[in-house]
Order: C-alpha cells, then sequence, then structure tokens
C-alpha cells in the first residue's frame, strides 16, 4: 500500500494530510487544495519535532476525512478491501505512530481494521492549530500506536494549552499514566452491540473476558442514545464542515478552473471541479441545516441534543467508569460507489458521533472501543494495556 | 398632508487598535502597500484559527458605557456566510444573538430642543478587504480584513437628517476624545433606514435601507432625496414603495435600488465554534470604567469652567491624544488654561513651520512640564521656554539639560551674574580696594558675597573669571 501522499524523510511519525507541515504540500486528501503548500506547521508537529521525533510523510486521507476510512483521497482512491494508510503505517511497522484528525469517525475504523490503538482524547486538549479544520467543536488531533505505551508517549508531548488555539483548554499539561483496573466497571451498550456483526461481538466479548480477568466488573446495560447523537453531530459536522471549505473557492490558492468568465464561475466552476461527490453531499446537506427555515430545527436543535447527551452521559458515567463498544459495524470494508458514501458513513458513524458531540475521549484497541468521561484517558489506557498484555 | 420621516441608523466604526480583531497584524492604517499587514489567518489560509484580541473588547465596552448601554457579561461571535473575493474565508465573523452592549441612549441637542435617541444594540465584528479594480483583472487587497469594527444599531428614533447628522458628529467626537475611533475619513460607515408616515400616525410606513455611506455630507443629501421620493410616493402616487435596499449616488445625488439578489441572501448565520464565549466579570469591568475617559459633555463643561475657548476646546475634545497630554500635565500642576495655550498655540505653532500638525506631535506630558514648570517658576522667561520647546518637540531633548547647556537659565545667565558681581563691587569698597592694593585674598569676600546673592547656583568657575575681570 502506497501510505504517502506527501514522503518527507525518514522519520517515526506518520501525519494524515489533513495535519500541516511546514512547506510540504497539504491537500486534504481534496484536488480543491493541490499544491497547497503551508507557511507553518501544526502546534502537535512542532511539539513532537522539538522532542527528536522526525516526520516521515503526510499520509493519504479521505477527502477532508469525510469518507469511511480513506477511500476517497483525491489521486489515490481505493479499490479492494479498505484500510486506511496512517493505521496500516503504524501496523506495518512502517513508523512508530501517527497523528490524524478525529472528526467523523474514520481515523478511529481505520484503527479497528488495522488492528491498531488510536486515541481520540477530550476536546481541547491537543491544539487544533494547523489542522485543516472541518468541524471545529468536535473534530480533536489523535494518535495512532501499536498499543497504549505508544499512545501515552506521543500524548506526553502534543496535549497541553497552546494559545493559538481558542478552544485549546488552559490545562498545562496532563497525566497519561495507566490507572490501576482491578475494581473498576465497564459498561457494554446493547444498542451499539446489535448493530455489530458476529466477528465484532467476538471481539467485544474477548475483550470483556479480558478485562474480567484482570478484575473489573463487565456487564450489558442499554443506553439508548447513539442515533440521537449520530444524527445531532451529522447536522453539526455538515454545517461546519460546510462553513470551514467555503473559503477554497479558487481565489486564494489550490485549485483553480480553467474556464470561466465571472466571479461566480470562477466560484462554482473551482469548486463543482475541485470537490468530489461526498464532499459535495456534506456541503449540500450543511447548508440546508443552516438555511432560515430549517435553522431552529436542525442546528439549534442539535446544540440542545448536545448539550441534553452530554447530562445523560455524565449521569451514566457515575455508575460505570467505561463504556465497551464497537468502533464499527463489521471487521473489513469492501470498495463501493462514491454515491453510496453519504449514507454509509452516516451509519458507520453511529459508534463514533456520540465522542465528537460531546468532547469525550474515545480509544479504540483491539478492534473495540473504549469511552469514558473528559480527562479519563488515563483509565482507558489502563484498561487497554491491561488486555493488550493479557494477549502478549 | 404633513409627513413625518422616520429614521434607524446603523453605523460601522473602525476601532483604534494596534493590531486586527483576531490576529497579530498590525491595522490597515499601518500598511504601506496592498497586503502589507496580512497573516495566513486573515487571509484565510487552513489551519489557522482566530485568537480574540482582548482590546477590542475593552473598545466596544467603553463605547457602551458612553452610550449608557447595558454591557453583556457574556457575549459570543457567530459566523455571516456569503462568497465575495474579498472576504477571504467566505464568511464574516460577527455577533447575533449576544452582542456585547444593549439598550443605550444618546441625548442631542439640535434645532428642535433635545431628543434622546435610544440605542438598540452595539455588536463588534471584523471588517472585509477591498477590491481594487485595474484593466482586465480584479485585485485583491486583505489590508483590512479583520480590522475590527463596531456596529452600532439604533431603534427608529430620528426625526430628520439634522438630527442624524448631529447625532453622527456626536459619535464622532465622542469616540475621538475616548480614544475609541480616529474616525478617519471611510472609518466610520452608515446604513440608513428610512421611512415616512402621516403626522400623528403610529403605523410605520414602507421601509428603505441605503447602504454604505461615508461622507455626514451625502448621508444628509441621501435622506432628504429619499424622504421627498417617499412622500412624492405617497402624496401624488408616482411609484409604488417597497421595501428594498438601496444605494446613494453622489454625482446625481439620487438613490437607486440595488438587485434583489444581493439584498434576498440568506446569510447562515450560526455561532463560531473556534471562539469561546466571552465573559466579562465584575473586575474586568471595573478596570474599563476606571479606565474610560470623562464623557464628552462632562469633558468640555471643565474645560469651559477652567477659562478655555470654546475653539480650543473643541480641538481638545476631537483629538484624545491632545486633551490627555492636557489633562496629565494639570493632574501635575499646571494651569488649564495655561497648558491648553502651550499646546494648542505653542507646540501647534512649531508643527505648523514643519507643514505637521498637532497630530504629530510626540511630547511626553513629562518633558512639557518640565518646560511650563521653568516658566511658572520664574527660572527662565517665557521666550525661553518657547526656545526649549522647539527643542524639545523636534530634538526630544531633555529641557533642563538643554536649558543649562544653552545658558537659558538666568543663574547661567552672564548678564544676571555681571548684575550680581556690580552689586557685590559697589556693596564691599573695602574688599575691592584690598584686593586692587596687592591683597588677592580679598577676593574671597566678594565671591562669597556674589555666591550668595546667587543662593549658590552660580557656576563658581564662571563666576570667578568675570569678578577678576571686573576688578582689573
Ligand atoms: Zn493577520
Amino acid at each position: 500500500m502506497n501510505y504517502y501522499k506527501t514522503k518527507i524523510g525518514n522519520g517515526n511519525i506518520a501525519v494524515d494530510d489533513t495535519i500541516l507541515v511546514k512547506d510540504a504540500e497539504a491537500a486534504a486528501g481534496s484536488k480543491m487544495l493541490t499544491g497547497f503548500k503551508p507557511l507553518f506547521s501544526a502546534e502537535a508537529v512542532t511539539r513532537l519535532e522539538n522532542k527528536g521525533y522526525q516526520i516521515a510523510g503526510k499520509t493519504n486521507v479521505g477527502e477532508f476525512g469525510l469518507d469511511l476510512l480513506g477511500e476517497f483521497s483525491y489521486g489515490a482512491e481505493a479499490d479492494g478491501v479498505l484500510k486506511g494508510a496512517a493505521a496500516e503505517a503504524v501496523a506495518n511497522g512502517e513508523v512508530k505512530a501517527a497523528l490524524a484528525v478525529d472528526m467523523n469517525g474514520s481515523a478511529r475504523r481505520a484503527a479497528a481494521v488495522s488492528g491498531v490503538d488510536f486515541l481520540k482524547p477530550t476536546y481541547g486538549t491537543v491544539s487544533r492549530y494547523g489542522v485543516i479544520s472541518c468541524a471545529a467543536s468536535g473534530e480533536q488531533i489523535g494518535v495512532y500506536a501499536k498499543n497504549a505505551n505508544g499512545i501515552k508517549d506521543i500524548m506526553d508531548v502534543i496535549a497541553g494549552h497552546d494559545e493559538k488555539d481558542g478552544t485549546s483548554l488552559r490545562n498545562e499539561s496532563y497525566d497519561y499514566s495507566f490507572t490501576a483496573v482491578s475494581g473498576k466497571k465497564v459498561a457494554i451498550i446493547k444498542e451499539l452491540s446489535e448493530k455489530a456483526d458476529a466477528e465484532t461481538k467476538a471481539r467485544i466479548n474477548a475483550f470483556a473476558d479480558s478485562l474480567r480477568a484482570s478484575g473489573v466488573t463487565v456487564e450489558e446495560i442499554s443506553f439508548d442514545v447513539f442515533d440521537t447523537a449520530n444524527t445531532a453531530w451529522q447536522i453539526l459536522m455538515t454545517a461546519e464542515t460546510c462553513n470551514n471549505i467555503s473559503r477554497y473557492d479558487g481565489v486564494k490558492f489550490g485549485h483553480r478552473a480553467k474556464e470561466y468568465k465571472n466571479i461566480d464561475e470562477l466560484y462554482v466552476n473551482s469548486r463543482t471541479e475541485g470537490f468530489n461527490f461526498l464532499t459535495k453531499a456534506v456541503i449540500m446537506y450543511g447548508s440546508d441545516v443552516l438555511s432560515k427555515n430549517r435553522y431552529e430545527a436542525c442546528y439549534d436543535k442539535s446544540l440542545k441534543v448536545r448539550r441534553v447527551l452530554a447530562e445523560k452521559f455524565e449521569e451514566l458515567i457515575k455508575q460505570y467508569d467505561a463504556i465497551l463498544t464497537p468502533a464499527s459495524s463489521k471487521t473489513a470494508y469492501e470498495a463501493y460507489n462514491i454515491h453510496e458514501a453519504f449514507g454509509k458513513v452516516f451509519n458507520e458513524s453511529a459508534f463514533t458521533a456520540l465522542a465528537n458531540l460531546i468532547g469525550i475521549p474515545a480509544l479504540v484497541c483491539s478492534g473495540v472501543q473504549l469511552m469514558g468521561k473528559h480527562f479519563s484517558e488515563g483509565l482507558l489506557l489502563g484498561l487497554a494495556d491491561a488486555v493488550e498484555r493479557k494477549g502478549e | 398632508m404633513n409627513y413625518e420621516l422616520v429614521i434607524g441608523l446603523e453605523t460601522h466604526v473602525e476601532l483604534s487598535t494596534e493590531s486586527k480583531i483576531f490576529c497579530s497584524c498590525g491595522g490597515h492604517s499601518a500598511a504601506k502597500e496592498p497586503n502589507d499587514c496580512v497573516c495566513p489567518a486573515c487571509s484565510g489560509m487552513p489551519g489557522m484559527l482566530p485568537v480574540m484580541n482582548k482590546h477590542v473588547v475593552e473598545l466596544a465596552v467603553t463605547a457602551g458605557l458612553m452610550l449608557n448601554c447595558d454591557i453583556n457579561r457574556y457575549t459570543t461571535f457567530d459566523k455571516k456566510n456569503y462568497y465575495y473575493p474579498d472576504l477571504p474565508c467566505a464568511y464574516q465573523i460577527t455577533q447575533l444573538n449576544h452582542p456585547i452592549c444593549t439598550n443605550g441612549c444618546v441625548t442631542l441637542k439640535t434645532s428642535a430642543g433635545t431628543r434622546d435617541i435610544r440605542i438598540k444594540q452595539i455588536h463588534m465584528e471584523e471588517d472585509a478587504g477591498k477590491l481594487v479594480h485595474g484593466g482586465k483583472y480584479s485585485y485583491v487587497d486583505f489590508n483590512r480584513t479583520s480590522v475590527p469594527l463596531i456596529e452600532i444599531v439604533t431603534q427608529p428614533d430620528f426625526r430628520s437628517a439634522e438630527e442624524v447628522v448631529t447625532y453622527l458628529n456626536k459619535l464622532k467626537s465622542m469616540f475621538r476624545s475616548g480614544g475609541i475611533s480616529e474616525c478617519e475619513e471611510g472609518a466610520m460607515r452608515c446604513d440608513v433606514n428610512i421611512s415616512v408616515r402621516p403626522e400623528g400616525s403610529e403605523e410605520f410606513g414602507v421601509r428603505t435601507e441605503i447602504k454604505n455611506m461615508s461622507s455626514f455630507e451625502a448621508i444628509e443629501k441621501a435622506i432628504r432625496y429619499e424622504a421627498q421620493r417617499h412622500i412624492d410616493a405617497l402624496e401624488f402616487e408616482t411609484e409604488e414603495l417597497v421595501q428594498e435596499t438601496r444605494r446613494f449616488d453622489d454625482a446625481s445625488g439620487k438613490t437607486f435600488a440595488m438587485r434583489n439578489k444581493e439584498t434576498e441572501a440568506d446569510y447562515r448565520y450560526f455561532p463560531d465554534a473556534n471562539l469561546m464565549p466571552i465573559i466579562i466579570d465584575d473586575e474586568w469591568l471595573e478596570e474599563i470604567k476606571a479606565n474610560k475617559p470623562a464623557a464628552v459633555d462632562e469633558k468640555a463643561e471643565n474645560y469651559r469652567l477652567a477659562g478655555i475657548s470654546d475653539k480650543e476646546i473643541d480641538m481638545l475634545i476631537s483629538n484624545h491624544k491632545i486633551s490627555k497630554l492636557l489633562d496629565d500635565i494639570v493632574a501635575m500642576g499646571v494651569n488649564a488654561k495655561d497648558g491648553a495655550s502651550w499646546i494648542l498655540t505653542d507646540c501647534a505653532g512649531i508643527l505648523r513651520k514643519d507643514g505637521k500638525t498637532l497630530n504629530d506631535l510626540v511630547i511626553t506630558a513629562e518633558k512639557l512640564y518640565a518646560v511650563i514648570k521653568m516658566v511658572d517658576n520664574g527660572d527662565i522667561n517665557r521666550n525661553a521656554g518657547k526656545k526649549i520647546l522647539i527643542a524639545v518637540v523636534e530634538q526630544d531633548v531633555d529641557p533642563v539639560a538643554f536649558c543649562k547647556e544653552q545658558g537659558l537659565d538666568k543663574k547661567f545667565d552672564v548678564s544676571a551674574i555681571e548684575a550680581v558681581i556690580d552689586k557685590a563691587i559697589a556693596e564691599n569698597p573695602q574688599s575691592v580696594a584690598d584686593y586692587k592694593s596687592g591683597k588677592v585674598k580679598a577676593i574671597q569676600a566678594l565671591f562669597g558675597a556674589c555666591m550668595k546673592e546667587l543662593k549658590g547656583a552660580g557656576d563658581p568657575a564662571v563666576i570667578k573669571t568675570l569678578l577678576e575681570e571686573k576688578l582689573k
């Protein structure tokens, strides 16, 4: 597999193409940004470089990270079995770790499919400075590594306050030491398990057994918020994405259509040529939910759903320390027609959207997903580590 | 039938901050060439995030306090979506749902008496860039993008063009004296909402909006034209009035309807997730209040009581830097009327020689105070004071050191010392006789008399040389 959109050097860290590395072409998987070279690096990249890590290259991503697991990357469309480039680079030992933007689930699905770990940390802990932003209110840089220890190593470097990002939390640093797991309580979510195939369910059960062997109580409960969370997140995500990528208009940088007679045609032709079908669907959906007649029923309501679900989750997490769910409905995906992309991604995001909607951490490990309350990364990593050490 | 004019105003004012609203670029007044003051943030490059300039909040709150508004302690930003090449992100960051100030009021004195104009709200926003059209191409200049603005929205409380112009002049002098805006050409832009109704009627007539005017003269003309157009339509049924947006054409003095496309846009406003809500707590508000300059009316009255002329008061009120300089030296103990004359006559005169104005004045309150104090104490006369002031204004010298160097101080002035020596010689004939007869030491008595007279301030070497010369 060709991991890289742009190869930079013989480094030990890969960075997905929605994260900027100074002077390295950054296209976010889109024709629209072809040739765009940023003047600065993302804060997370700078922090890693300052600690002696080196960037190997920019891994292929699906256009603006909107697809299932990177299959619709401009100039690198996938066929056959689908795999995420950054996840595969880590799985195959090409790099020690990789950074990716977690926005609509593609990074977590890729980790589950490739069998590597991926942490989407609590919103606001890693600076978004230098992220080609789509859904500002829920996207977050996360880390791929072979195991929990590998993730901890990178998080220790990249987490912490950055004044260049107004949403960056004030905490100077965070503690990613693994919490002792014996005596902790983990809930399996019935509604999400039911959405998954047999093989995925088997992974959940194996993971639960392994946790029990480490002294963790695991029980199945009903917590039926994930579809609502997904609908709300798809509304917020498409609206914010539609708005944030409206700056790619052919005027300043990136792709400009050759044929146009006036400014309107310059916009329309450049964007028609520059974006793929899925991005266009997101733009249409996102601008619809923000329109005057629909705003209250769609966007405003989704903001309310976000607040209500945050409260509901807080209630649940008083009784359990973490929840255990699938990260995707199945363990492998085949290439498909882009016209089906919007529906496919929508359905799959039911597993991932809650964490983006309410900003909680989510960790993919052994093909399953753990979520906990804000700043519970130490516990999630501890649970993953307990299982990973059993497997060795 | 008699008709009543009903007008509401939306006024955009560019704030005098050192940097733009969400990045550290200098304001566009610092720019010399197109795209001089531009960074990845204000040119819409991906990866950059807006970071709030605290000073913008403080100036907006100060403006709100001056206009008697409620200051909203929780204030948020929204995005307004539209495509135009001078808008690099294709959205403008502004405030829709939680503006920073609401419910204000400003009192006007016009020929019709005192009128209260209610302020609906003040909100913060970023400006757009500029398009320059040349030949086959159009060029984009982003110097002005993200320059901070406040928009002041009134209720429809104006009843004449005169009231509107009085209000705008009042805003201008308030904002200048408050250091909120320089209000230079183009830094104040107005949208005028206008309708007419039969006198006595409570209902509003059909409203039109005239967009984007910056000269007060044009605003006045546009209102007069538009009012007459509305009255003619009602009175003589010359046309059917429709709610629409119009533009004023200065050359013809007429207003014209703008294309519908520009007026019926759905801007799809929604909250900006990159900017956290701003909370203005008691401590911060008190700090802003403490730094708020006195209200213009109050300030003018104080100057008047101090005996400063009306013409001078106008000059002071319209220039925050200069009135602050005066207030500072007055606080140090200078008489206000006297201080005003030093600044507005003497400093202005020095600058005028070089074709400059008071806006170019660079002098610290301490240095100006030092010059005035030397004159007031009688150490130097006013002419010497002016000489020193020229050197301070033109070369930024230290006034006291310069005075000594140039011997402008009376105590270092040869003629003054000579007078003291002459007096000592006249009063001590015995010592003079002794010295002349060869008792050289007798000069000590004369020297002592001079030093006593000069209260020790004279230069001993100079006195001694002069004394020896006189005794020859
Ligand atoms: Zn800038």
